[in-house]
C-alpha cells in the first residue's frame, strides 16, 4: 500500500509526520503547480468549486507516480468540500485509475470513527497506538500553525526583504525534525524564537484581516501568495483560520485566537445562524477586527462558493455600520494574477488614504 | 516652466499628458496601443514633445494602466500606480466634490466610490468585458457606422429596442434579430447602450451607493448614447470632464508631482529622447519547476533592464522595482 493525498497548505507536513509514526508507506504528490490545476480543471465538473479541481490534479499526479491508495479528509455540514472525497473517487475511477479511497472524517464527527478510518491505513497498529500518534502529531501541527501566524505578524516589520520567509523555512525545518512530545515542545520554542529574531524596523503598518473559504486561504499557490505579497508591502496580517483550526473546529484554543463561540457571537447582529462552510465565521471575524480598529479586510472565495457568497451579501451593511473596507476576491482557474494585484494595490491605497485622513481629522 | 508627465498604457489606448505646476493640462497625446506598448510609449513621447513649448522641464513622471510597470521602465517613472487610484485622483482633481466615478475603457470598466475626497470602495469588472470600448467598436464596425457617430444615432431614438446585454455574443445575435425584423437603427443602438449600462450596473454597482456628482470618464465617455443611458438609469446628471479620455494619465501626472515633492534627487524620467532607445524584449519558459512560468525580459544593449512574469519572484530584477516604485 502506498498512500497519497491532496495538498492544502502545510497538510503535507502533518500527514507525512503522522504516516511516518504509523509506519504507513506514503507518497507526497508534487507541489501544486499550473500543471496540477490544468489536470484538475480538465477532469473535474466545470461548476464544482476550485478546491475540488486542484485536489483532483494533486491526486492524479500522486497516482501517476505510483500511489495505490488515496487519503482524503471528509467534512461536516453543508459545504461541498465534505463530499469531495466521494466525487474524487468517482471522477478518478471514470478516468481509469484503480485505487483504494480512505476518507478521514474529522475527529469532530466522532473520535472512534476517525481512529478506525486511520486504522484502515495502518492495520497492524492498535487503536491506542494510533491515538497516541495522532495526539503527538497534532501538537506538532499546532506548532506549525503558530509559527505561520507569527510569520504573518512579523513580515511587515522586517528590515531586510525576505528575512521572515527565510526564518520561516528554518523554523519549519526545526519542527519537522522533532519526534517526541518533549522534542516538539522545545522545537516549538526554538521555531518561534527564530521568527522573533528577524531584525525589525519600526513602522506604522496597516493592519489587515484575511477571511474567507479555508482552502483558498490555506493554500498559497492558489491565492497567489497574497500573504507574502501583503507582508512585503508592510502590512500586519491576521488570518481567520489555520490548518488545525479547520481540522478541529471544536478546538478550545484555536490558533487564530479567541474562540469560535466568540466569533459566532460577534456575527450575530448580521448573521445569527450557520450557513455552511465558514460563512458565519467570516462575518464574525470581520466584526471583531472592525471593532479592534483594523484598516481593512481581504475576503477570498472560490467561484461558486455558496457560504461565502451569503457572507459577501452582508458586507455592504457591515461596512456602512462599522466603517471597515472589504475587498472580495473570487478565485478559480481563470483568475489572473495581474487582476488580483491591481485590485490589491488599489485597496492598499484606499486603506492608506483613509488612515491618513483619520490622522488629519484627529 | 515645470511639467509633470503622466503615462497611461491600456489594452486599447496609450495616453500621455504633461501637467504644469499649477496642475493644468499643457498637452496630451491619445493614441492606439495596437498591442505594442513600448512603441506606443516611445511614439507618444515624441508626439508629446512636439506639442510642448521648449521651456518645459519634466520634474516628475508617473505611469499607470495595465502596462504600468513596463511603461515605467521605458519612460523612467518616479511612481507606478494602479489605474483605480489614478482615475480617482484625476476625477477628484477635475470635479473636487465627485462622489462616484464611472470609468469605461477598452477592455475593462471600473466603478469608484469617493467620499470627502477619499476612495472608500471600488469595483472592477471580473468575469465579462461586455459593454467596454472594444465591443462598441466591433458593433459600430458591423453596422457600418464610424464609432465617433455611434452615440449620436442613439440620441435620435424615441423608443429603444430591448437588447439582451448580459453577454456580448448574445447581445450581438439579439441585435441582428432586431435588425432582421425591421427595428430602426437608432432604436437598436440606443437599446444596446441601455443594455450595456444595465450590465455595468449589475456587475459593478450592486450594494454600492451611487451619489452625485457622478463623473463619467474613459474612452467610452465619448459615446453620447451611453451617457444618456447612464443619466436615465441613475436618474442623475452625468459629468464628463473635458479630457475624459486621458484621465488615467492626468492622475498619474498628479501622483508624480506628489511623489517628487520635496525630493532633491532628480526625476527618473529618461527624457523625450527615450523614444530613440532601442529596447529588446524576449521571453523564455523557466524550467525551475512544473509551473513553467513565462518570463519576459527587457534589455538595452545587452543590459537587462527588467524581468518579470514568474510566480516565485526569482527572476524579478530588484533594482528596477526600487527605481520605479519611489516613495509612497
Amino acid at each position: 500500500m502506498k498512500v497519497t493525498f491532496p495538498h492544502m497548505g502545510t497538510i503535507d507536513s502533518l500527514l507525512s509526520d503522522l504516516f511516518t509514526r504509523l509506519e504507513i508507506d506514503f507518497l507526497v504528490p508534487p507541489k501544486t503547480s499550473t500543471k496540477t490545476i490544468s489536470l484538475g480543471a480538465r477532469y473535474a465538473p466545470e461548476f464544482a468549486c476550485f478546491p475540488l479541481k486542484v485536489n483532483i490534479g494533486n491526486l492524479i499526479e500522486g497516482l501517476d507516480l505510483g500511489a495505490d491508495t488515496v487519503a482524503m479528509v471528509g467534512g461536516l455540514g453543508p459545504c461541498r468540500f465534505g463530499f469531495y472525497a466521494e466525487v474524487q473517487n468517482r471522477v478518478l475511477r471514470d478516468i481509469g485509475y484503480d485505487f483504494e479511497m480512505i476518507v478521514l472524517e474529522p475527529p469532530a464527527i466522532g473520535m472512534k470513527i476517525f481512529l478506525e478510518r486511520c486504522r484502515r491505513l495502518a492495520p497492524k497498529k492498535s487503536l491506542w497506538q494510533i491515538f497516541q500518534a495522532v495526539r503527538i502529531g497534532w501538537k506538532k501541527a499546532v506548532a506549525v500553525d503558530e509559527v505561520e501566524k507569527r510569520v504573518l505578524q512579523t513580515r511587515a516589520f522586517e528590515r531586510k526583504k525576505g528575512d521572515t520567509t527565510r526564518a520561516h523555512r528554518r523554523a519549519l525545518k526545526v519542527l519537522s525534525e522533532a519526534v517526541t512530545a518533549e522534542e516538539i515542545r522545545s522545537a516549538r520554542e526554538e521555531a518561534l524564537a527564530i521568527i522573533d529574531s528577524v531584525e525589525r524596523r519600526e513602522q506604522d503598518s496597516l493592519r489587515v484581516g484575511i477571511v474567507g473559504e479555508f482552502y483558498i486561504l490555506l493554500e498559497p499557490f492558489v491565492n497567489f501568495g497574497i500573504e507574502e505579497y501583503l507582508g512585503n508591502e508592510g502590512i500586519y496580517l491576521e488570518r481567520s483560520v489555520y490548518l488545525t483550526d479547520w481540522l478541529n473546529p471544536g478546538g478550545k484554543k484555536p490558533v487564530f485566537g479567541t474562540t469560535r463561540e466568540k466569533i459566532h457571537h460577534a456575527a450575530e447582529p448580521y448573521l445569527a445562524h450557520f450557513v455552511g462552510g465558514e460563512g458565519q465565521d467570516t462575518i464574525g471575524h470581520i466584526v471583531e477586527w472592525a471593532r479592534e480598529g483594523f484598516d481593512g479586510i481581504i475576503h477570498f472565495l472560490p467561484f461558486t462558493c455558496m457560504p461565502e457568497i451569503i457572507a459577501k451579501s452582508i458586507f455592504p451593511k457591515i461596512d456602512r455600520e462599522l466603517d471597515i473596507p472589504i475587498l472580495s476576491l473570487v478565485i478559480d482557474e481563470q483568475t489572473g494574477r495581474a487582476g488580483v494585484i491591481t485590485r490589491l494595490e488599489a485597496f492598499i491605497d484606499l486603506m492608506r488614504n483613509k488612515r491618513k485622513k483619520r490622522l488629519v481629522a484627529s | 516652466m515645470e511639467g509633470y508627465l503622466g503615462v497611461d498604457v491600456g489594452s486599447v489606448s496609450t495616453n500621455l499628458v504633461i501637467m504644469d505646476e499649477k496642475d493644468d493640462l499643457l498637452a496630451y497625446v491619445y493614441r492606439r496601443t495596437m498591442g505594442q506598448p513600448i512603441v506606443a510609449v516611445q511614439e507618444g513621447l515624441k508626439e508629446l514633445e512636439e506639442k510642448l513649448p521648449a521651456s518645459v522641464e519634466v520634474r516628475g513622471a508617473g505611469t499607470t494602466g495595465s502596462a504600468r510597470y513596463l511603461s515605467g521602465v521605458i519612460a523612467g517613472a518616479d511612481i507606478v500606480k494602479n489605474e483605480i487610484t489614478a482615475h480617482a485622483v484625476a476625477a477628484s482633481h477635475v470635479v473636487p466634490d465627485a462622489q462616484t466615478v464611472l470609468e469605461i475603457g477598452g477592455q475593462d470598466s471600473k466603478l469608484i466610490i469617493i467620499r470627502e475626497g477619499v476612495v472608500v470602495d471600488f469595483a472592477m469588472n471580473t468575469v465579462c468585458a461586455a459593454g467596454t470600448g472594444s465591443f462598441l467598436d466591433h458593433q459600430a464596425a458591423r453596422l457600418g457606422i464610424p464609432i465617433e457617430e455611434f452615440g449620436s444615432y442613439a440620441l435620435k431614438s424615441k423608443s429603444a429596442a430591448q437588447i439582451a446585454g448580459r453577454c456580448t455574443v448574445f447581445a450581438e445575435s439579439d441585435m441582428i434579430h432586431k435588425q432582421q425584423i425591421g427595428y430602426r437603427l437608432e432604436d437598436i443602438i440606443y437599446g444596446l447602450c441601455q443594455a450595456l449600462v444595465r450590465n455595468y450596473l449589475n456587475n459593478l454597482a450592486k450594494g454600492k451607493e451611487i451619489l452625485s456628482p457622478v463623473v463619467f470618464q474613459g474612452g467610452v465617455a465619448a459615446n453620447l448614447g451611453i451617457r444618456r443611458a447612464f443619466g436615465e438609469a441613475l436618474e442623475s446628471e452625468i459629468v464628463v470632464p473635458e479630457y475624459y479620455h486621458v484621465m488615467g494619465a492626468i492622475g498619474a501626472a498628479l501622483l508624480a508631482k506628489e511623489a517628487v515633492e520635496g525630493r532633491t534627487a532628480p526625476s527618473n524620467f529618461k527624457g523625450f529622447s527615450a523614444a530613440e532607445i532601442k529596447y529588446e524584449t524576449s521571453s523564455f519558459h523557466c524550467k525551475g519547476c512544473s509551473n513553467n512560468c513565462e518570463i519576459v525580459k527587457i534589455e538595452v544593449g545587452g543590459r537587462v533592464l527588467a524581468r518579470w512574469g514568474g510566480r516565485c519572484g526569482k527572476w524579478e530584477v530588484e533594482q528596477v522595482e526600487e527605481a520605479v516604485a519611489g516613495p509612497i
